[in-house]
């Protein structure tokens, strides 16, 4: 359960005010004064500092004035007010307090949910009482300013770190209401807020809610999406939605700063696109992986909220640890620290944050870890001060050492980067919070120590100061004291025979310091009392700060896409002569011997023999088989996410949202001889969400993975996995094929009311994503594929497209096709089947090897699809199966692969054979691609060779020494004493539709169910 | 007795769908020739154009210009290849019928942790529908085997043509089943971003239950060194056979440091093990081979384990054990193909670095050896039981392997089955043949 919203909008401008009058007004508050009042200005004057007012302006022996809370004057050559306090701040420096735009300070923690119950019934609404959203992860109306509580033992870190002010919101849900800024003042609630209402916030992470939908990444897109259409629509007070206090709110805080919580450098740019549609340029949330990516995220021209929080060496050190490491993770732990440093360069505005550190206090040495790396103090400064606050419109009060600005400092002993630098304070609204006061005074130095016994009787020594926590004692002998200065407190202990043995008898002494002169009293060596005192002789010179930063050695390229296999530059088009292949064109010409392949400009020129074409690459085809490029209608990779089950109808979602261009099974695919493949939906439920076709561009982001200029498709699915066999307790409609024929129906009866409603009254019907896309379907805009088994559900699909005026394009799966060829012929749909799947669920009992024989011998257009990023690396041989089973000609069996799929996705103008003017999408085999010994040499899409034997067997050598010089830097810095994290194993999320039995490798996780909780 | 009654008819409620009229062949006694063929002897060896002269289901003979006798059966094999019958070592065949979601259909896993005298051939269900659809591939024997818990119970080597598991059985309880614990932390499924860190180390644990397996072979050793007790206990009773090497110990892990614990536990009891499953065996070939160990590789069409692997590791670990001289056999454990393409999966071995006989001895004699069938079959040689396949091609490309004849210990065996019924009732429906 969510902790608490409430209360409407509309006091923000009167509680600034009254916020105006707290500072510069008299210290008036209807809070009663228990005992005698006891106002005061609390006036400070702090002298001859080295005021560092903002990144660009330091002013050299100047005063900082303060007053009530508030700077009023900060100039060199200043007086100090008759009443102030002095603080003389020689060789110090004063700078603005940090601020901290990603913060939950003061938040209530948000209660996690108990673990998801797999088999757990369905939510299908949301558990949040009261006149509010119909989706729990949607709570705009979420108020930081009413949940904020202040928490000096969360602030006292913070400011330690140099922070003093914060914006804080409740980092739970997709919508997630407003941020306040906040002082991290240890002062009443009331007078720490500056901003009530200073941002709004958003992310892909649906949090705490328990509600089923969103189950996706890509749902969680397809829910903000729809909140801002109806935010929208909501303006028009729709009677029937009655009054919805989340909409109300949404639409309230568009006119705020918008801040999206991006993580890394694919959801940077997921939510950066949702806003582009929706006109709004987000504030993101950065990772610490955007340097992967910095072209495209440049592009976005989004200001970035960037963390520091790079990642610990691993322990490598045993070889079967190292071994499940990835390469990517090993970079990335040796690039990450390039990250800020990368934002900076790129030119993208910036502010960093201490989110997501374990420890707040690693802020500033994981800072000039960055340094090392690339950012330069500057641009730190400037994006822990004026950058922030004048994000969320507060640099009015804070960000800058400006006369009327809250008096929020640090008084630091020098640079406020530097590593030996120390913060000695830090004043948040005027008030002193101590960091380090031991080193206000530099005590380092030699002291004339006076201990004096009772009967008057003194002993001198020379007492050499080595820092706040060290000193020795010399008499006759050095001895090593035992010594601390808090900054007042002195204690020292000498004497005994210290050395390595334990001392004995010791003289403790513990008193004040005032000045130079420090004295006190305790106890000598015998046990009795004395009075000591201590006179400052002579300093010891300061050891000088190394300002310059360490260079880090030799650093790794940054890779495309950031895997072992990927590359350091893309490789680009070029003309290519294939000479001499027998060359399966697909086409009537059928299987041309000694043929040559000329391809321009990605495309296929000319096919002939005897070619020529200077400044072509020529590549010998002797002795090999070059075929078109297999297209795979049916598979689940390059996606963060699969399936969105939480509902039985899902067409608002999109695979082409959640595209992962960096799935090394693209890689391994082309290794495969597959140039494009079709991303589906899963089969969670019946109307599943938009597909994505693509073509294998490996390298490429991930709007350059698609399929361009295609018609687009959508998943449905029939059967078990719909009607939700494997749960136990299955509370979602449909439980029964009966209930799916009538999804169906009722999806389509829905969308047709809608359609005619959308063009009578446009601006009055709520325009619904889901209904969207059926009316695509409608309209003959957007294309069916179906996963389907069993006879009668297939006739059922095909008697409501009838009723509906559509033909289903492809039926999916389809292993029962065979029983029902002719029905599937006459409706005019293709059909996409696996070559020998069977008895891996009760509706496949019947599935039979035969099955693309029978329907391919009754004239329908027949493919063979993966399902499987496995099975999708040799469809050539899935295809030939049909050789056995039935009887198939080659040819015929290998267009079930390349022509016949092109054909069902509606491309085969483009791909699926070796013609002329068609997409140079080829493979070079060794062999006749049907055979189990056949393996593509290479594999071109677009005319670019994107998968080649050669280099792949230079890169297992580049990745092997990669590796291996990796683990060794990491192992030298477990050696160097810096901490290690244990190895952690790369995992590989393989996405599947929860369709079968999956096979889980060593390092893979299979996520297929319908109700898993990836979200990214 | 009641458990029985409780499976047949559980049987009798599926069963509704064809393939009933399949028969298991009738016994031959008689001499059996076949003439010509291109024969695979499974150790290696390819005679071309040559003989086997079979009598009451053993080969007599296998040469050039063999006469057949007057009253002997001939099959014609001119131009065509024969080979020993395909043998699937480790499977639930006949244990599982669906896969997935049916329960009623499944008898491979039960309850239970330490379970060695669980026998799986007790439920082994020669009418299951899957039978067929191997034998029409050329797979004629099977080790059928129990999963579930740390010791899961023994497997049987059955033929794969018998009307009920007493005729099937072909060696009783060749091997007791040991699952390995993982020495790596998985993360819980679905949950990617949450902590990797377990609450426990997962190699402690491990190394805990590895103890506890190592325990129970030294008590069931000292149990067995005792003629009589007072009480009887079944478990170490199951696992009499492995002390004396009649038995094998077939340890399933694919980790290296699983592979590691296994060659500990042959050095200490001095088992016969073969490891199953064993996908990173390629890391420490020759280390099995110092050991003795065999490798049953589960499948070879597999993804590779790790991004940076080569991408075609899987294909081409064979070739790195057949190189280190390791014995291994290879398997189809594919759930949903359902194990008939185990001689395909010997051609992407042989795609990847083995010879065409070496990918057909990995599925034929090495495999018999493993099990402990070597001396009656895995090769076409003299003395051993007439177990054949005759495939119009090269068996292991599926552009080439169709099968023609099948023979188990003599006997020909029908190549239909549920799936080749469906084919002939639609084509009838279509017009098409």
């Amino acid at each position: 359960m969510r902790i608490s919203r409430h209360h409407p909008r509309g006091r923000i401008v009167l509680f600034s005010s009254l916020l105006l009058l707290a500072i510069t007004g008299r210290s008036q508050t209807t809070f009663p004064v228990n005992g005698v009042a006891d106002p005061r200005q609390h006036c400070y004057a702090f002298t001859h500092a080295t005021l560092v007012k903002d990144a660009h302006t330091t002013l050299a022996d100047a005063t900082l004035v303060i007053r009530d809370g508030l700077i009023t004057a900060a100039a060199a050559g200043l007086t100090p007010p008759a009443d102030a306090v002095v603080i003389d701040c020689r060789g110090k420096y004063i700078y603005p307090s940090f601020i901290d735009l990603y913060s939950d300070y003061g938040m209530p923690t948000p209660e996690r949910a108990a673990r998801m119950d797999f088999r757990a019934p369905a939510q299908m609404a949301s558990n949040t009482k009261g006149a509010y959203n119909w989706n729990q992860a949607v709570h705009p109306e979420t108020d930081a300013s009413h949940l904020f509580t202040a928490d000096d033992a969360k602030a006292k870190p913070l400011r330690e770190t140099g922070f003093g002010t914060v914006l804080s919101h409740l980092k739970d849900g997709i919508a997630r209401g407003t941020g306040v800024v906040v002082t991290l003042a240890d002062a009443s609630d009331n007078l720490v807020i500056v901003k009530q209402h200073a941002s709004a916030h958003y992310s892909l992470s649906k949090g705490t809610s328990t509600q089923s939908y969103p189950g996706s990444l890509m749902g969680s897109i397809a829910l903000l999406r729809q909140t801002y259409l109806d935010a929208q629509w909501y303006k028009t007070q729709p009677v029937h939605e009655g009054t919805n206090l989340s909409l109300q709110a949404f639409n309230e805080e568009q006119t705020l700063p918008q801040v999206f919580e991006g993580n890394d450098k694919c959801g940077d740019l997921h939510g950066d696109r949702i806003g582009d549609e929706f006109g709004v340029q987000y504030i993101i949330k950065a990772g610490e992986n955007e340097y992967q990516r910095i072209k495209e995220i440049a592009a976005m021209k989004a200001t970035l909220i960037v963390p520091v929080n790079f990642p610990q060496a691993m322990d490598v050190e045993d070889p079967n640890d190292a071994r499940f490491v990835s390469l990517a993770d090993m970079k990335h732990w040796e690039l990450a620290p390039t990250n800020p440093g990368a934002i900076e360069k790129a030119g993208i505005p910036f502010c960093l944050t201490a989110a997501d550190l374990r420890d707040t206090k690693q802020f500033l040495s994981s800072l000039r870890k960055a340094f090392e790396y690339g950012l330069t103090e500057t641009a730190a400064l400037e994006a822990l001060t004026k950058t922030p606050a004048t994000l969320v419109g507060v640099y009015d009060k804070v960000g800058s050492l400006d006369a009327g600005k809250l008096a929020n400092f640090l008084i630091t002993t020098g640079p406020v980067f530097n590593e030996k630098t120390a913060i000695i304070e830090n004043w948040i609204q005027g008030k002193p919070y101590a960091v380090k006061e031991d080193s206000w005074k530099e005590i380092r130095g030699q002291y004339k120590l006076v201990v004096t016994a009772a009967d008057g009787a003194s002993a001198t020594y020379m007492l050499d100061v080595r820092s706040a926590a060290a000193a020795n004692v010399i008499a006759k002998d050095t001895m090593t004291g035992k010594f601390s200065y808090d900054g007042k407190m002195i204690a020292l202990s000498f004497g005994g025979r210290g050395g390595n043995r334990r001392p004995v008898a010791a003289t403790h002494l513990s008193g004040f310091a005032t000045g130079d002169t420090w004295n006190g009293n305790g106890t000598d060596s015998a046990g009795h009392l004395v009075v000591w005192n201590a006179a400052f002789l002579q300093a010891t010179p300061p050891i000088p700060d190394t300002a310059a930063h360490r260079r880090p050695g030799r650093l790794g390229k940054v890779l495309y896409p950031f895997d072992g296999y990927g590359w350091d530059s893309l490789p680009t088009q070029q003309d290519l002569l294939i000479k001499n292949a027998t060359v399966w064109t697909n086409e009537s010409a059928g299987r041309l011997e000694n043929t040559d392949v000329l391809v321009h400009a990605g495309k296929i020129a000319r096919i002939g023999r005897n070619l020529s074409a200077p400044g072509a690459r020529t590549i010998d085809g002797t002795g090999k088989q070059l075929t078109p490029g297999i297209i795979d209608e049916h598979s689940h990779i390059a996606a963060f996410s699969i399936n969105e089950g939480a509902q039985s109808v899902t067409s608002e979602v999109r695979i082409a949202d959640n595209l992962n261009p960096e799935d090394v099974n693209i890689y391994r695919q082309l290794a495969g001889g597959v140039t494009s493949s079709h991303i589906l939906h899963g089969s969670a439920n019946t109307i599943g969400g938009q597909t994505q076709l693509i073509k294998l561009r490996w390298g490429v982001d991930d709007e350059g993975l698609k399929f361009r200029n295609w018609d687009p498709f959508i998943k449905f699915a029939l059967g078990e996995n719909v009607k939700r066999t494997t749960s136990q307790n299955n509370n979602r409609f449909p439980d029964t094929r009966m209930g799916v024929e009538e999804v169906l129906t009722d999806a389509f009866t829905r969308a047709r009311d809608y359609q005619r409603q959308r063009k009578l009254a446009p601006n009055a019907t709520r325009r619904d994503l889901e209904l969207d896309a059926l009316v695509e379907i409608l309209e003959h805009k957007r294309f069916i594929t179906c996963h389907s088994y069993v006879q009668s559900e297939i006739t059922a699909l095909i008697r409501v497209a009838d009723k509906f005026g559509f033909t289903v394009n492809t039926f999916t799966h389809i292993l029962e096709g065979y029983k029902v060829a002719d029905k599937m012929k006459e409706h005019g749909s293709n059909a996409s089947t696996f070559s020998d799947w069977w008895a891996y669920k009760m509706e496949v009992q019947d599935a039979i090897a035969y099955n693309a024989a029978i329907m391919q011998k009754y004239g329908l257009n027949v493919c063979i699809n993966s399902d499987d990023p496995e099975q999708a690396r040799h469809l050539n041989q899935e295809a030939a199966k049909s050789v056995k089973y039935g009887g198939m000609s080659e040819d015929d069996a290998f267009k079930m692969v390349t022509l016949n799929p092109a054909k069902a996705l509606h491309v085969a103008d483009r791909v699926g054979s070796i013609k002329e003017g068609k997409d140079a999408d080829l493979v070079l085999w060794s062999d006749n691609p049907l055979s189990v010994y056949a393996k593509p040499e290479k594999t071109i899409v677009d005319g670019i060779v994107y998968f080649d034997l050669e280099r792949d067997t230079q890169l297992r050598i580049d990745i092997a020494n990669e590796r291996n010089r990796l683990i060794q830097k990491m192992i030298a810095e477990k050696k160097s004493g810096a901490p290690v994290s244990p190895a952690a194993p790369s995992f590989h999320i393989e996405l599947s539709c929860g369709e079968h039995g999956h096979h889980e490798g060593m390092l893979t996780i299979d996520e297929g169910g319908d109700d898993d909780q990836n979200a990214h | 007795m009641k458990k029985y009654i409780l499976l047949f008819s559980l049987f009798a409620a599926t069963i509704a769908r064809a393939q009933d009229d399949v028969y298991p062949a009738k016994d031959y006694k008689g001499k059996l020739f076949i003439t010509g063929g291109t024969i695979h002897v499974g150790n290696g060896q390819v005679l071309q154009q040559s003989d086997i002269e079979i009598d009451n289901g053993k080969i007599v003979r296998v040469g050039t210009g063999l006469m057949p006798s007057g009253d002997a059966k001939v099959v014609d094999a001119k131009g065509k290849q024969v080979y020993p019958g395909l043998i699937l070592p480790v499977s639930d065949l006949g244990l599982k019928e669906i896969a997935g979601s049916v329960r009623g259909s499944n008898d491979f896993e039960e309850l239970g942790d330490f379970n060695p005298s669980i026998r799986s051939i007790v439920a082994y269900n020669t009418d299951s529908k899957i039978i067929n659809t191997l034998k029409a591939n050329g797979i004629l024997l099977a080790g059928i085997t129990p999963e579930g818990g740390t010791i899961s119970g023994s497997s049987t080597v059955v033929q794969l043509d018998a009307w009920n598991w007493e005729d099937a059985a072909y060696k009783m309880d060749n091997a007791i089943h040991v699952h390995l614990p993982g020495f790596i932390v998985r993360p819980r499924r679905g949950g990617m971003r949450m902590a990797l860190q377990p609450a426990n180390d997962p190699v402690k644990e491990a190394l805990e239950k590895v103890e506890e397996i190592k325990v129970f072979f030294r008590e069931a050793k000292s149990y067995l060194a005792e003629t009589t007790h007072k009480e009887t206990n079944l478990k170490f009773e199951a696992v009499k056979g492995l002390f004396s090497r009649q038995q094998k110990l077939f340890v399933h892990g694919d980790q290296v440091k699983q592979m590691l614990v296994a060659i500990d536990i042959a050095k200490e009891f001095g088992f016969d093990v073969t490891i199953v499953g064993a996908s990173e065996s390629w890391l420490i070939a020759t280390l099995l081979k110092e050991n003795n160990i065999s490798v049953i590789l589960q499948e070879e069409h597999r993804l590779p384990t790790t991004e940076d692997d080569d991408v075609d590791q899987p294909y081409k670990t064979p070739a790195v054990l057949q190189k280190a001289g390791v014995l291994f056999a290879l398997n189809d454990s594919h759930e949903e193909t359902r194990y008939r393409n185990l001689m395909f999966n010997a051609g992407v071995a042989a795609a990847y670095g083995l010879t065409k006989e070496q990918a057909i001895q990995a599925i034929t004699l090495n495999s018999a050896r493993i099990l402990g069938i070597d001396n009656r079959t895995g090769s076409l040689e003299a003395g051993k039981d007439a177990n054949l396949v005759i495939s119009s091609g090269d068996i292991l490309d599926m552009r080439t392997s169709i099968i023609e004849h099948a023979f188990i210990q003599g006997r020909e065996v029908s190549l239909e089955n549920k799936q080749t019924q469906l084919y002939h009732r639609y084509m009838t429906k279509y017009g098409l043949q």
